[in-house]
């Protein structure tokens, strides 16, 4: 480029002889050589900004084009690279602590009519119906014969009754592939495993929704393809959940009770090894739910963890534990139990006279309401409360079945010093059997709340510290003599050292007030009762028995020998070896650490 | 020189096309092949899983303790109690035989003993 100079010699000297100003002449140039150079950047810049604008044009045309060909065209799986076994489009099973099936999924055929292409919709109507009796003729031929295009007969079918429609021959009547969820051990943990139904249903399939229990609790575990072949493992076992369910089966007739939940409890892993509640009911097919009357009394009720009721004496031995992990008393201090005890218009009561006074170890086993309430005024309401609080007494229970939120227990509005004292013998505080077991589970395993879970554990649970070591040994020891000395003899099983606290609430009315004659007999457990390892409560719903010639409701009659006879049957299949109960040494005492 | 390299490079070309035209063909027989291998997986998966859900069905607890039941007089199979637990020293192995005698040694009571028998 050839550089023009800003100040040519010839115009200069041309401009000077006219007395002129040569650097009018300088500027001029200089603008001429800014206008050039602007000229030049401009161009440069325009040529980029063409580039950039086409490349952009190009990109948005290729991920347009890739788009509307993805959008028209059918989708295919990727042949080459897909495994197969990977992904399975269905349900995850559920399987018990072993790999045993609790639940899986079954291929049938739905059944549907095209009205139009009937040859003879007479015919099949009647055949049909000849093949399911529950189908209305009347309504069939209808449908059948009516303006509607499309018809549902029914969503599930088996492979024989699809045969015998496939014989009528008839091309109007088709078949859909349905995917059924199936419950092999038929009313077995029916309230742990819930039921499913249909969701969105189109004739090529449908989708299986869980509607109660662990299969709604853990939906989106179960329905999220990856899991296909990664089944959901509960910490339920088949063998010891029949075994229970049988023997609570039995007690629950045999003392003429309405209704029956029993829980066993690992106590260090926080797993629930089998949960009843009956009645019960088939989860192949769930009933529906009972619009009118006490939910209680349908078989969806889950008793062990809907069930919120006052559990009576077994709360007793909550209030003892504290006292002795406070140092307010040990189990041999003497507490006054002269009777009754007035609290301004109300008065507490014993079911019998025990004396003037007793110690804290025979309160529990004697059952005395009297000292309890003595021992709760020694605490107080807050202390009370915030034990109770970190037991998890005031809360729904974790349990991750989908009707364990809805056991929240009911709290006294005011917890007042009279609250304190009603609650230790265990009324004006209801709670579910399961909040009972969880309570019982931290005395066992010394002292630290365990939140019960229906998943399978690796190992144990360490949750926080609710009371001491010693105080919870003091509180087993307590237990054991209720079973040996106290209101629970029936409950020795030889060879499993049970200890437990029996507990009989009268059941309130709806209307208010307590009835005379029905009662929750309740016996919280635990064995062997040297080194616990498994908590068991037994409830049963208005238990009555007539013994010796009287009629008897208290679960130390009617709870605690059903309790008896599943420990003796369930402890075996546990692998707990029956042992020589180990007697405590004589003449050493623990004084100080 | 010219014309073989012409020619060489066109042989080339033939060469290359042939292979490309194999290789589409094989790589379509085998994605054929996979298609049906992954629906004889299919199949057979949906085979497995009514299999175990039969398995679980016939062995559901009701059922077995119905059987057991049922066949009380040949089996005599009760629930497991406690008092069924024993300890390995409670079990009676069978007697192991005595080595026969092969090489008897007379002694010197024989002759006595056989004529008191006699």
């Amino acid at each position: 480029m050839t550089r023009t100079p800003l100040r040519p010699l010839a115009r200069i000297l041309a401009a000077r002889a006219k007395g002129e100003n040569p650097d009018v002449i300088e500027k001029e140039n200089l603008r001429q050589r800014h206008a050039e150079i602007q000229g030049q950047s401009r161009q440069r810049s325009e040529g980029r900004l063409l580039v950039l604008g086409v490349f952009f044009v190009c990109a948005y045309a290729l991920i347009g084009t890739r788009m509307g060909m993805m959008a028209t065209t059918d989708p295919t799986e990727p042949v080459a690279s897909a495994s197969g076994s990977a992904i399975a489009a269905q349900r995850a099973d559920i399987v018990d602590r072993e790999g045993r099936i609790l639940a899986t999924n079954f291929e049938t055929h739905s059944l549907y009519a095209h009205p139009q292409q009937l040859i003879d919709a007479v015919a099949s109507a009647t055949a049909l119906v000849k093949i399911f009796p529950d189908l209305d003729h009347e309504r069939l031929l209808l449908d059948f014969t009516g303006k509607r295009k499309f018809v549902w007969i029914k969503k599930k079918i088996s492979p024989e009754q699809k045969q015998a429609v496939h014989d009528i021959g008839d091309p109007g009547l088709l078949f859909g592939p349905r995917e059924m969820r199936l419950y092999p051990n038929g009313s077995l943990a029916a309230h742990v495993l819930g039921g499913a139904s249909f969701g969105k249903e189109d004739v090529d399939a449908a989708e299986v929704i869980g509607v109660a229990g662990v299969e709604r609790q853990f939906d989106s575990y179960l329905r999220d393809p990856a899991n296909g072949a990664d089944p959901l493992q509960l910490s339920l076992d088949l063998t010891i959940q029949a075994a229970a369910e049988r023997v609570l089966y039995g007690g629950m007739r045999l003392m003429n009770a309405k209704g029956a939940t029993s829980i066993l409890m690992d106590v260090h892993t926080g797993e629930v090894i089998s949960v009843v509640s009956l009645p019960d009911f088939d989860p192949n097919e769930r009933p529906r739910p009972p619009v009118s009357g006490d939910a209680s009394d349908s078989p969806l009720f889950n008793r062990a963890v809907q069930g919120v009721y006052e559990l009576g004496s077994t709360f007793k031995i909550f209030a003892a534990a504290q006292a002795i992990d406070l140092g307010l008393v040990n189990p041999d201090t003497m507490v006054d139990i002269r009777g009754p005890l007035r609290w301004g218009r109300f008065s507490i009561r014993d079911f019998h006279n025990y004396g003037n006074s007793l110690s804290v170890e025979r309160i529990i086993v004697k059952s005395s309401n009297i000292g309890t309430a003595r021992l709760a005024q020694q605490i107080g309401a807050e202390r009370q409360r915030d034990f109770l609080s970190r037991l998890g007494m005031l809360e729904p229970t974790p349990f991750e079945i989908s009707e364990a939120a809805g056991g929240r227990p009911l709290l006294p509005p005011n917890w007042s010093e009279l609250s304190a004292m009603t609650i230790s013998y265990g009324h004006g505080l209801s709670a579910s059997p399961m909040h009972l077991a969880a309570g019982y589970a931290t005395i066992a395993n010394g002292g630290n709340y365990i939140s019960p879970t229906i998943l399978r554990q690796n190992g144990p649970q360490l949750g926080p510290r609710v009371m001491s070591a010693e105080a919870a040994a003091a509180a087993r020891e307590m237990l054991r003599l209720v079973v040996t000395e106290g209101t629970a003899s029936f409950g020795e099983v030889p060879g499993y050292q049970v200890g437990g606290k029996t507990g009989t609430a009268d059941k309130p009315k709806p209307s208010g007030g307590y009835y005379d004659n029905k009662v929750i007999a309740t016996f919280a457990s635990m064995f062997p009762a040297h080194d616990p390892k498994y908590v068991l409560v037994v409830t049963l719903d208005e238990p009555s028995i007539i013994a010796y010639g009287e009629e008897r409701r208290t679960a130390g009659w009617t709870a605690v020998p059903v309790a008896a006879e599943m420990i003796g049957r369930i402890a075996p299949l546990l692998g707990l070896r029956p042992q020589v109960e180990p007697v405590p040494l004589t003449g050493i005492t623990l004084t100080s650490n | 020189m010219k014309t073989l390299a012409y020619v060489l490079s066109a042989l080339a070309v033939f060469g290359l096309a042939f292979w490309a035209y194999r290789e589409n063909y094989t790589t379509q027989q085998v994605l054929k092949e996979t298609r049906s291998l992954q629906r004889q997986i299919g199949s057979a998966q949906v085979r497995l899983g009514v299999l175990r859900a039969e398995w679980a069905y016939l062995n559901r607890p009701d059922r077995l303790r119905e059987l057991a039941e049922l066949n009380f007089d040949s089996l005599g199979l009760l629930p497991l109690r406690p008092n069924q637990f024993g300890r390995v020293d409670e079990v009676a192995y069978p007697q192991v035989p005595l080595l026969p005698i092969t090489n008897g040694v007379d002694v010197s009571t024989m002759a006595a003993v056989e004529g008191l028998n006699q």
